[in-house]
């Protein structure tokens, strides 16, 4: 799947904060020579890894957190730093850039941003005019086409018809439809016969969306990824103290992320083994 | 609050503490606003809310934090037991804010005279001294629906004279962006640990409507980097009623966790 990603491109990441997110795919971007990327995310821990990995040129978002710790220490550190150029825009405008690029439209209007600095850190946004009798200046959100994007569902089946089975889709299906290419990761494959019975309106990523799927059991960790495993809030606190003194971090990427997706896999299995001995 | 108050009616036992004048002082802010969705960021605003529907608004809707909306009164940190009313993924929430069907409680890091406030960054955008956590949906919020504010500590460093990067619209910059920034921009109130203050200033500038029992006139000009309206003699921010007293401490936050947002 990373194999068919190229330094340079943009790339939309699904799931929300520390949410849902494809992080076995994040890790492996991380093993990999990709470098430059333009990164679209409501953000998470998937935009704190790749800032330290030094892979992002660009940000595009709304927010970046890790829900149950407010603030995202890398991510912080790289903007502290000056070490990424951003795209912040309002949460709303974000869906409507994905929603414009999957319709095909150049922009889409909205009364979000108005006023706020939003439009001044963004000096390339431009209003539009209502052509009707109101004649309403409205911020013209610009089309956000993706060249690849990354989301990681529940269930999948092998043509890429895939399931959330958690509370939320977040924006993964606008996702997939802003961008050239779309790859999921999902907990299981299963056949399409058994897609149904996980409810039909959770069917909401099909195969015409989908260039790729891959079986990432524990894909999401240490996001959440409801109802087959929630956030693992003790891991996360680790990650996040670790990302704060550069010497716990390079011990805790030696640990964690020196390694494939296996070990990383095996070294939280010692770890969960550790805590409950 | 050093605190021989007692609830107004009868007495309660424990004194009344700050942090139940704030819970009330939040809940306050939808007194009024009826069938709309209620949006508290935060553990002194969640409880508000939840006082607010228990008491005196009782249609408002309340979400879980995640995607339902439920119904009932349940305790800060607990799961909800009441009935889901609702689904409210992170998309419909956008609808419901851009519907204006929404009154939002945030908590800015800087605030200004005229309600601009920063949730995203501190300093200089290019290279922050402190980056937070992005507007989030701030810009669209506060040009769509209601939006109040909750600071618990009130402070010179909260209450700038400018704030460093506009997330949350104030008046000021509506009315320099437009007519379809300023239709409907309505800050409400902001409560902090020392006062209510709302935008009924000259030119809608931040105006002090109370002061908590305990704190001076003084305290909260001293906690503000700017100038505040003021209005003659500014009364005390109204205590709990024992009823409200008795939903706070017994079934909204038997924990006691108000008691690490707010001291005293």
């Amino acid at each position: 799947m990373v194999a068919r990603l190229r330094s340079g491109m943009t790339i939309g990441i699904g799931g929300w904060g520390s949410r849902r997110k494809p992080m076995s795919v994040v890790r492996a971007i991380l093993r990999s020579d990709l470098r430059d990327l333009t990164v679209v995310s409501y953000g998470g821990p998937d935009v704190g890894l790749l800032c330290a990995a030094g892979k992002i040129r660009r940000l595009v978002f709304g927010f970046v957190s890790l829900d149950s710790i407010p603030l995202e220490p890398h991510f912080q550190a790289a903007r502290q730093r000056g070490a990424i150029e951003v795209t912040e825009y309002d949460e709303g405008m974000l869906q409507w850039a994905l929603y414009a690029a999957a319709c095909r439209l150049p922009f889409l209007p909205t009364r979000a941003g108005l006023g706020s600095d939003v439009l001044a850190v963004n000096p390339q946004l431009r209003t539009v005019r209502s052509p009707y009798e109101d004649a309403a200046e409205l911020v013209a959100v610009p089309a956000l086409p993706l060249d690849a994007a990354l989301v990681h569902l529940n269930r999948a089946d092998a043509a890429g018809n895939a399931q959330f089975l958690g509370d939320d889709l977040y924006f993964d299906d606008l996702f997939c439809t802003a961008a050239e290419q779309a790859y999921v990761s999902c907990e299981r494959i299963v056949p399409t016969s058994e897609l149904e019975a996980g409810g039909l309106t959770r069917l909401r990523v099909h195969r015409w969306m989908v260039a790729g799927v891959v079986e990432a059991p524990n894909g999401a960790h240490f996001t959440s990824c409801a109802p087959d495993y929630g956030r693992d809030e003790a891991f996360q606190r680790r990650y996040a103290a670790a990302a704060k003194d550069p010497e716990r971090w390079a011990l805790f990427a030696a640990t964690y992320l020196g390694g494939d997706e296996a070990s990383y896999q095996a070294a939280v299995t010692a770890l969960g083994a550790e805590a409950s001995a | 609050m050093t605190g021989l108050q007692q609830a107004a009616g009868q007495l309660v036992g424990a004194p009344v503490s700050t942090a139940e004048v704030c819970i009330v002082a939040c809940a306050e802010a939808w007194r009024g606003d009826g069938e709309i969705a209620a949006s508290p960021m935060g553990l002194i605003p969640t409880a508000g809310a939840r006082l607010a529907r228990a008491t005196f608004e009782p249609d408002l809707l309340l979400s879980d934090g995640e995607a339902r909306f439920v119904s009932g009164t349940w305790a800060l940190g607990q799961p909800p037991p009441g009935p889901v009313e609702g689904w409210i993924p992170f998309r419909s929430v956008f609808d419901l804010a851009w519907h204006g069907s929404r009154h939002v409680m945030m908590s800015p890091a800087q605030i200004d005279r005229y309600g601009n406030a920063n949730i995203s960054a501190i300093g200089d955008y290019a290279r922050p001294v402190r980056q937070l956590l992005g507007v989030r949906g701030a810009p669209g919020n506060t040009v769509n629906h209601p939006t109040s504010y909750w600071v618990p500590r009130h402070l010179p460093r909260v209450f700038v004279p400018r704030v460093d990067m506009v997330s949350g619209v104030g008046y000021d910059s509506a009315s320099a962006a437009g007519p379809e920034a300023a239709e409907f921009l309505d800050l409400r109130r902001v409560v902090t640990n020392l006062a209510v203050l709302d935008f009924g200033g000259p030119d809608r500038s931040m105006r002090l409507v109370s002061v908590h029992p305990g704190v001076t006139v003084d305290d909260v000009v001293a906690g503000t980097g700017f100038e505040l309206a003021i209005d003659g003699d500014v009364p005390q921010t109204r205590l709990p009623a024992a009823a409200e007293l008795t939903l706070i401490r017994d079934v909204i936050d038997p924990a006691r966790l108000r008691d690490g947002e707010v001291r005293g």
